[in-house]
Parts: structure tokens; sequence; C-alpha cells
């Protein structure tokens, strides 16, 4: 918005922030403030995407041609498993809760901290551990089981670094379950006065939701990958077929919690674009108790969807038909949310700033990968497209045109909020659309590839599919300018960016009240709640005085 | 809320007892905001034990006589001798917790010494256990024989592919009993802390959450061994009709 700029020109950073309370390396490392906290996490996840992001890049590159040129086929196995593991686990997992979550859920509560700043900070360092681990396994050879760990692949026969990587996906998930805990207890018992659960902003919903799978589901990774460890080390048989084990039995149990992990990484996504499109459309959101029991909903049900991924795992027709019908059910609930988005933007004032133009991307890349995912939960499609690039397509628009872009969304929209300062908006405003561009161009063909039967990881493919694989790869590049730009632009900001004021969108919600950065127990007297939470239509246009 | 109120509330919070952390408001909201982050960490505990629980009903349902055969080669009375000390751990526990509201320094020390030992008769005596299995050769892995002494106590050797499955019975019985016996482990590890904090009367009236706390931890691992009792060592002796 202009004005944001004019006026900033007289703004000042505030005296006393989050960052300016204390200094040097203990005063980070040893905090208990949630804010601090969600900046080492901003930097820790940023430092795991670029490297999943380099092995994405190795893979593409493999894929421009035909035959398996530049990598014998077990290296491409550890890079696609690599890519996988270090994404997943290392970034869409913690990424939107522990970073904007954790700096903006106490706050949007109206809370000083949240209820357990030792365990806030613990979790940190537990995904640091995890990490630690996930990188000495990389170093020393890497994994090549694929991201699921399929049994008996995983325990039996091969030679690769399973367990440490294991440990470490089973540390982080620790990490997990403490964001998690500490969320829910904080929204039920840290609400500031007046603050009622209807009054909460969306965001804080669905963080809560994704918070109720990381509580229920992470256990059973962990209690998993424990069996795994012990299949691998000790031999005891659970999964091994050749001592009356059963290998389907793991796939029952990581689906258990790794459908749910796939909503995990959505739900505190439609929690940020929930916060934008009103901001930006100048508009009460459409349909509140619709889109925050969505996200319960969602929570609910995508616990009864697991074996939708064993489809061909030889499952009963019957448990495969219940699963298919009820991942039908989750289309429900995710589809309230796209409505209701849409239908804000209804009549709205709307303003194309770069978090909306993300947010935007989001609602058409998320309801494409949504309804490709009710392809792959038709059983009969799914025989014919399992375990092809049709799959690979699907997620990549749910987890990378969803949350990534998401995530983008929401470190934009609140980056004057966290730091003070403005980023820079032409440059913000072209690596959302080069990022819209590249993101389409990687996966779209690859939809086209699935359905011609591509299967996914091999290194090597019949000539004819050479001219979508090189669409596809040219794609990813221009994704990676897209991706690296804001790295450039927000640390830019940090030093030359204009100064942001309290709250340069004129945006709702207690976490626009404070200062920008705000002060290290957020609020110098803990307010009071009187309104619901996106009240932009009693806001009039004239009131463009900022801060 | 009325500015008031707003003012005494940050009043109350600048001058107070140094126990109350500077995110909470009041004593209570501090109370009872651990009390219900330790529930939530218990219902993680539960789906933690939960797909052990899963994996075990699987192969009951499809291995039973392997289950049969190898339930009943587990000694009854020591289960029922540790099934009995833990439940008397838990009342000495409950005594404690009943103490420490009571302000009962010494009494509070005394509870959690008795539960401390009680826990360490149940690990030592879960270590006997642990040792007959290995002497039979019922540990799983690659010295697992489930038919190596059977000959030499009078009982039949069970058939070959009977034997083999029973080894998923162990492994689950190990993995159960193991994860039990890790969380006795960490448990004695924080009562041993609890009772030498205790004892400097760091758990006034006011202000003993922490052994509230631990206590809701101690019933659960409790209640985990009621559950891992007769599903290991009870229910699965005769066969499913």
């Amino acid at each position: 918005m202009s004005t944001a700029t004019q006026n900033s020109l007289a703004l000042e950073m505030p005296s006393d922030t989050y960052l300016n309370s204390s200094y040097g390396v203990k005063s980070w490392f040893l905090t208990g403030d949630h804010k601090r906290i969600a900046m080492m996490y901003v930097v820790s996840i940023s430092l795991m995407f670029l490297l999943g992001g380099v092995f994405a890049t190795l893979v593409r590159l493999e894929l421009l041609t035909p035959a398996g040129d530049l990598f014998q086929s077990d290296t491409y196995n550890k890079l696609f498993t690599m890519h996988g593991v270090v994404m997943i686990f290392g970034f869409l997992v913690p990424s939107i809760p522990v970073t904007l979550g954790n700096f903006l859920i106490p706050i949007m509560v109206g809370a000083r901290d949240l209820a357990f700043p030792k365990i806030n900070l613990a979790s940190w360092y537990i995904y640091i551990i995890g990490m630690a681990f996930m990188l000495a396994a990389i170093i020393s050879g890497g994994v090549d089981t694929g991201w699921t760990f399929y049994t008996p692949l995983s325990t039996q026969y091969l030679t690769t670094h399973v367990m440490f990587t294991a440990i470490g996906i089973l540390i982080a998930g620790f990490s997990s379950i403490f964001t998690g805990l500490n969320f829910i207890v904080t929204v039920h018992r840290m609400r500031a006065p007046g603050m009622t659960w209807f009054r909460l902003p969306l965001f804080v919903w669905s963080n809560y939701a994704a918070s109720i799978i990381m509580v229920l589901g992470t256990p059973v990774l962990a209690i998993t990958l424990i069996l795994v460890a012990l299949e691998r080390g000790l031999h005891i048989g659970i999964f091994n077929p050749a001592l009356g084990g059963d290998p389907v039995l793991f796939q029952h149990m990581f689906w258990f919690y790794s459908h749910p992990a796939v909503y995990i990484m959505i739900l505190p996504g439609f929690g940020v674009i929930s916060e934008i499109i009103p901001c930006f459309a100048r508009k009460r959101i459409f349909g509140y108790s619709a889109i925050a029991f969505s996200s319960i909903a969602i929570a609910v049900f995508g616990f009864l969807v697991w074996a939708h991924h064993m489809f061909i795992a030889g499952i009963s027709t019957y448990s495969a038909l219940i699963f298919s019908f009820v991942t039908f059910l989750v289309a429900i609930p995710s589809a309230i949310k796209v409505f209701n988005w849409t239908a804000t933007l209804y009549k709205g004032s709307i303003h194309f700033d770069t978090p909306m133009l993300y947010a935007l991307a989001f609602i058409g890349l998320f309801t494409i990968g949504g309804l490709t995912g009710l392809f792959l939960g038709a059983i009969g499609v799914d025989m014919h497209v399992t375990a092809t690039y049709f799959v690979v397509a699907h997620f990549h628009y749910v987890m990378v045109g969803g949350m990534l872009v998401a995530y983008l969304a929401g470190m934009h929209f609140w980056w004057p909020k966290m730091t003070g300062k403005m980023y820079p908006e032409a440059p913000a405003k072209l690596s959302a659309l080069i990022v819209f561009i590249g993101f389409n161009l990687t996966f779209f063909p690859q939809f086209i590839l699935g359905y011609m039967g591509m299967p996914r990881r091999y290194h090597s493919y019949p000539p004819e599919w050479q001219v979508l694989n090189v669409l596809s790869s040219a794609g990813a590049s221009v994704l990676a300018v897209g991706l690296l730009m804001p790295m450039f632009y927000m640390l830019w900001s940090l030093k030359y960016g204009a100064v942001a004021g309290n709250n340069p969108y004129r945006a709702t919600g207690l976490e626009w009240q404070t200062t920008s950065p705000p002060p290290t127990h957020n609020f110098h007297e803990i307010p009071i709640v009187t309104q619901e939470a996106y009240d932009y239509e009693s806001q009039t246009e004239e009131v463009e005085v900022v801060g | 809320m009325s500015d008031s109120q707003t003012t005494t509330l940050q009043a109350a919070h600048q001058h107070h007892d140094p126990s109350l952390l500077v995110q909470f408001d009041t004593a209570f909201q501090q109370k009872d905001a651990s009390q219900f982050g330790m529930w939530v960490f218990l219902i993680t505990e539960i789906m933690f034990f939960g797909g052990l629980f899963g994996a075990y009903l699987i192969y009951r349902n499809l291995y039973n006589p392997a289950w049969v055969a190898a339930s009943s080669s587990i000694d009854i009375s020591l289960g029922a001798i540790n099934t009995a000390v833990l439940i008397c751990s838990s009342l000495t526990m409950a005594m404690g917790v009943h103490s420490a509201a009571l302000g009962a320094r010494k009494l509070l020390v005394f509870w959690l010494v008795a539960t401390l030992a009680l826990g360490s008769v149940f690990l030592g005596i879960k270590a006997v256990e642990y040792h007959q299995k290995y002497v039979e050769h019922h540990i799983p892995g690659a010295n697992f024989d489930f038919n190596y002494d059977r000959v030499e106590k009078g009982e039949k050797p069970i058939p070959a592919d009977v034997a083999t499955q029973t080894s998923i019975f162990f492994a689950l019985y190990f993995a159960m009993t193991g994860m039990h016996a890790l969380h006795m482990i960490i448990g004695v590890g924080i009562l041993i802390f609890l009772i030498y904090r205790a004892y400097n009367g760091a758990y006034p009236p006011h202000h003993y959450t922490m052994v509230e706390n631990f206590g809701l931890y101690w019933h659960f691992v409790d209640i985990i061994w009621i559950f891992l009792f007769p599903l290991l060592y009870l229910v699965s002796r005769s066969p499913v009709h």
C-alpha cells in the first residue's frame, strides 16, 4: 500500500523490542522468548530447505535427459530419498507452526509468552539434534529407502544409513510433539480477557488443529521407527515376512502418522491464507465458524484415511472402499475453506500486495492439488497412476503450491511485524509471479507424464517423454530463482528496508496493536478484547493513517 | 474485565512470590496450565503405546497357537508380584501428593522414597524375568530358539513354523515391557531428583505442581502395566475359540 511507504518516512523503530532487549550469543541460545525461538527456527528451517533444494536440483538435472547418464541409479535413489526426508521432516512439518506460529500465537491470543517457554526452547534444540543425525547420515553416504522407509527393504536389504536417518526423524518428532503441546495449552489457558474461542484469529484455529495431529500422530511414528530400528539392529522380525512378520503392518503404522502429517503441513497454511484474504479484501471473512470447524474436521477425518496410500498393497477390497469413501469426505472441509475465501473476495476492495498475490496463488494451486487428490482417492484411478509422476505432481501441488506458497505469503505478511522493516514491494511482487510461473511449469507436465505412465523414482525414462521432462526441469530453475529472491531482499530489508510502523496493512488482530517488532513480553499492557477477529468493515476507508 | 481489575492483575504480577513465572497472571493459571500440559503429554504416551497394542492385537489373531505357547512360557507368579508391587507404588505416590498438599515435608520425602523403593523392586524383578528369557533363548534375534530347553523341562517341542512365530510374540513382549521399563527408569531418575528437592523444602503447599504432575506420570506408567500384564501373561494362555 502506497500510504504505508509514504508514512513510513516519518516512522521510527520502537525503542524497546524483543530484538534489542539483550545482546550476545547466550541471550539467544538460552532465551525463553517465543519470538527469538521463532527467529532461530526461521534460520534453521531455511537452511534445511536450501539443502533439500540442492537435492531437488540434482534430481531435475538427471531427468533432463532420458538416459541415466549423470548419476548411477543407486546415487539417484539416495538423492530423491534425501530430498524427501530433508524437505518433509526438516522443513515442511515444522515450517509454519515453529516460525510464524511460534512468533504469533502468543501475541494473537494476547499472552506474554507460550505456556512453557523452556519446553519451546528445548523443542528447538531437539530439532537441531534430530537434524544433526540426519546430516550425519547424509554426509556419511546417505540413505536410499525413499522417505517412506518401507519394510523389509529398509530393515533387511539396504546397507545405507537407515538407522541414523530414522533416529534423526524420531528425535525431530519429539520437537514436533513439544510444539503441539505448547500450542494446545497456550490456546486453552493463556487467552487474554475477552478473547473467546470465536474471537480467535483463524490462524490460531488452524494451528490448534495441526497441534492436535502433532500430539496424536507423532508418537505413533516414534514407535514405528523404534520398531524399524529394533528390526534392523536386532532382527526381531515384526515386519519381516521370513519370520512371520507383516510388512503391510509397517505401512499401516507409518501412514497412520504420515497421512495426518500432510495436514500438519497444510493446516497452518490455511490459517495464513485466512488472515491475508480478509486483510487485502478489506472485508470480514466469510463463514468464520465454518472455516474454524473445518480445520478441526480435517484434523479428525485426517486420521481415518491413511490406507488410501495402500490400495495396491494388498488390503481388502472392503477396507479399500471405506478408506476411499472417507478420503472423499475430507474434501468437504477443504472445499469449505476454498469457497469461503472466494466468497470473502466477492465485492471486496482487493489490494494486490505481495502477501495477497501469494495467497491467491495458493487458492488456485491448492485447489488443483486437492482435486487431483480425489482422483487418487478413487480406487480405480489410483490403481492406474500409483507410483507414477501423477502422485508426485499431486503432492507437490499441495506441499509446494500450497504449503510453501502459504509460508512465503505469511513470511511477507508478518515480516514487518517480526523485524520492524518492510520488504521491498517491487521485487517481492516479481518473486511471487516467478514462483507461480516456475511452479506450474515444473509440476504441471508431471501430471501428464504420470498419466502417461512414467513411474517415479527412476533415473532414466523412454525418450518420448523428454520434452515434458525438459519443461519440468526448466520450470524448476525458474522456481529456484523465485524462491532464492526473497532470501536476498528479505535480508537486504533488515538494513535498508523502510520502517514498517505498528500496522502497515491496517489489519485487525492483536499482533498489529503492539509495536513492530514487539517488546519482549509482547504488550506493554495486556489487551482486553471486545471485538470479533476480522472487523474490517467498521474501518472507514478515509482512515489511512498508519501506526 | 474492567480497567481496575487489569491494574490489580498487573500489580499482583509485579510483586509476588518468585515461583510465579512471567507469562502467567495468577498462580492458579500457572498450576492449571502445567497440569493440562501434563495430561496432553500423557495422551501422546497413550498413542505411543497404542501402536504397540495395535500390533499385538493383529498378531495375536494371526498367530494364536504361537501366542498360547509363548505366553505360557512366561513366569506368571513374577508378573503377578510385580503387578502388586506397582499398584502399591501408586498408592505411596498418591500419599506423597497428599502429603505435599498438606505441607508435610518429611512425610512427602518418606512416601517418595517408598515409591522409589517399590519402583526399583519392580525393575529388579523385571531384570530377573529378562534373564530367565535370555537363558531360555527366548530373546528374538540370532540366538532365538523357542524349543531350546523344552525337552529337558519335559515339555513337548512345538512345530517349527509356530516356533518361528513365537519370536513375534517375544519381539512385542520385549518392545512393550521394555518401553514400559524405560518409562519406569526415567521415572526413578525423576523421583531421585524430586526427593532431593522435597528434602530441601522446594514443594510448599502452594507450589507442588511438579510433584502432582509426576504423580500423574507415575500412575500412567502403572496403568500401562495394568494392561500389559493380562495381555502378555494371562489372556493368551488359552487358545481363542
